[in-house]
């Protein structure tokens, strides 16, 4: 055999091999989702009946309202706190290193970490624990995804447009709003769209700043819980709902960011 | 900005700082915080029994990172040499895995491996008729689970640097009578060496701290230094040991971080050195 074919089969071998790895799993739980039996033993047939059990199921569906509400608010207060970071960062080329670390830092600290800070200073304050210390939370690792979209897109943006449209006798509101908020926007939504998923999926935190009680059970702890018990096939049909939501979000969020490369 | 700076300082830094204060603090009688200055939580970590937990983390984590480097490269490398028009569909899909919800990815395992799961299944499907095999709860199981759910991001550190891989370097060691095997090692393998360092700390760093992939896929019975500071905070009460235990966590990070540093500013000098001389 000549070396370029033992070599593009030794490639399309291995691509393959790793392709099988990461998706086998996730496939057959998605097939098993629609699994008539139930059952990982055998396939008796398509039925969407799991589905219908979800939807009948007030748990799963108090827990995924719980999950929908922490993730919206604290997806627009990142958003929001995030964009106007980003742009006070850039517009002034403070690259200091203390406010690097600052807007760093919740992006590498393990998360187990963070949750039991949060733990300790909340029953410090002898706080309460709800959602509102889960979006308190959330806020903090949310706020840091959206500022380094932004930042990256305000990489290359001209910062004498701004110059000219204050000359102009715009002023700063209208100025953000015409000129600066257009350029950046694609970049915002694409932060806030990267900012639900992170914040839907996101368990551990939640887990330590819920406080006691089913009432502020988000959807990943509500899983965590009936993982635990061992499989069921209501799991499997909530995991197919829950992966499509957080892929096409993602995808969306890709999408933009790569309008944004191509400009 | 300040809004954004002050929310991070007052959620982030602060409660942070808190943690680090209380690792310095003696439990209470009753599971409080009594507040007297003391050593005794560090001296805690190094005792034989959390020290082996740290060791076996340790040991779990590193297997697991070394495997997803290995399968990690080879995807990369596999990836970054298919037609170019290809490639952003290839890595698309290899990182599509890593932005589903991490729990999900694990339960995933668990159908595989359980007793009466596909593994079994196909065992007996080839006419395998004994005791079906015990894989989950096991340490190979953990590491399965770790590899599986960081795999994506070593393939992408590692294809960022492999793609803009001159292939006439290659082409170069190749005529000058270099084998294929040479080439890898003394000039591709040198220059990749920044994104093989940059995968390989996010799976470890992810992995040592971990306690959700132990927690599930290694069973009750199964402890890694994440499940360690879980129990002191929501089962033992200990908080102040269970904030120890997280700041050596925090310093085996940094260490690592470090390394990693170190790593990649020695092959950009060997790189540049090479290129020169």
């Amino acid at each position: 055999m000549n070396q370029p074919l033992a070599r593009t089969l030794g490639m399309r071998t291995i691509l393959t091999l790793v392709f099988a790895f990461l998706y086998i799993p996730i496939a057959v739980l998605v097939a098993l989702s629609f699994n008539e039996g139930g059952l990982p033993t055998a396939w008796s047939g398509f039925s969407l009946k799991w589905y219908v059990s979800l939807a009948h199921n007030s748990a799963i569906l108090s827990a995924a309202l719980n999950t929908l509400i922490v993730a919206v608010v604290s997806t627009a207060i990142a958003t929001l706190l995030g964009t106007l970071l980003a742009i006070g960062v850039e517009m002034r080329r403070q690259y200091g290193r203390g406010i690097e670390a600052l807007i760093f830092a919740p992006m590498i600290i393990p998360d187990i970490v963070l949750a039991i800070a949060l733990l300790s200073f909340f029953s410090m304050l002898n706080l309460t624990m709800g959602l509102h210390t889960i979006i308190l939370a959330h806020v903090v690792f949310n706020l840091a995804f959206v500022c380094s979209v932004v930042r990256a897109r305000l990489k290359s943006f001209d910062w004498s447009i701004v110059e000219a449209s204050a000359d102009l006798g715009a002023s700063a509101v209208t100025t953000f709003r015409r000129v600066t908020l257009p350029v950046i926007l694609p970049a915002v939504i694409a932060g806030a769209l990267l900012a639900f998923t992170l914040s839907v999926d996101e368990f551990i935190i939640a887990f330590f700043t819920s406080g006691a009680g089913r009432a502020s059970t988000t959807l990943p702890m509500q899983i965590y819980s009936m993982i635990r018990f061992g499989i069921t096939p209501e799991i499997n049909a909530l995991a197919t709902i829950v992966m499509a939501v957080s892929i096409t979000a993602l995808t969306l969020s890709q999408r933009l960011n790569r309008g944004i490369i191509g400009q | 900005m300040a809004p954004a700076l002050v929310w991070l300082a007052a959620l982030m830094v602060i409660p942070c700082a808190l943690v680090l204060a209380l690792a310095f603090f003696r439990r209470g009688i009753y599971g409080g915080i009594d507040y007297t200055f003391t050593l005794e939580n560090f001296g805690l970590v190094f005792d034989p029994l959390y020290a082996g937990i740290f060791l076996k983390s340790a040991r779990i984590a590193g297997t697991a990172t070394l495997i997803a480097v290995v399968i990690g490269y080879a995807a990369a490398y596999a990836i970054a040499a298919a037609p170019r028009r290809w490639q952003p569909v290839f890595l698309f899909f290899a990182v599509l895995p890593f932005w589903s919800n991490y729990l999900i990815r694990t339960y995933a395992w668990i159908v595989l491996l359980n007793r009466e799961g596909l593994i079994t299944q196909l065992l007996r499907w080839f006419g395998y008729t004994g005791e079906p095999p015990s894989m989950l709860y096991t340490e190979g199981a953990v590491i399965a689970g770790l590899v599986y759910n960081y795999l994506p991001f070593v393939i992408l550190a590692c294809y960022a640097p492999l793609s803009r891989l001159n292939p006439e370097l290659a082409e170069a060691s190749r005529d000058l009578g270099a084998s294929a095997i040479t080439t890898f090692r003394r000039v591709i393998l040198p220059l990749t060496v920044p994104g093989i360092a940059a995968g390989a700390v996010f799976v470890f760093v992810l992995s040592i701290g971990n306690f959700v992939t132990p927690a599930l896929l290694g069973g009750g019975r199964f402890q890694m230094i994440g499940n360690l500071v879980y129990d002191q905070f929501l089962t033992a009460n200990d908080w102040p040991f269970g904030a120890a235990l997280a700041m050596a966590l925090i310093a085996i990070m940094l260490l690592v971080l470090m390394a990693q540093a170190m790593a990649a500013n020695r092959a950009s000098g060997r790189a540049a050195g090479g290129a020169n001389g």
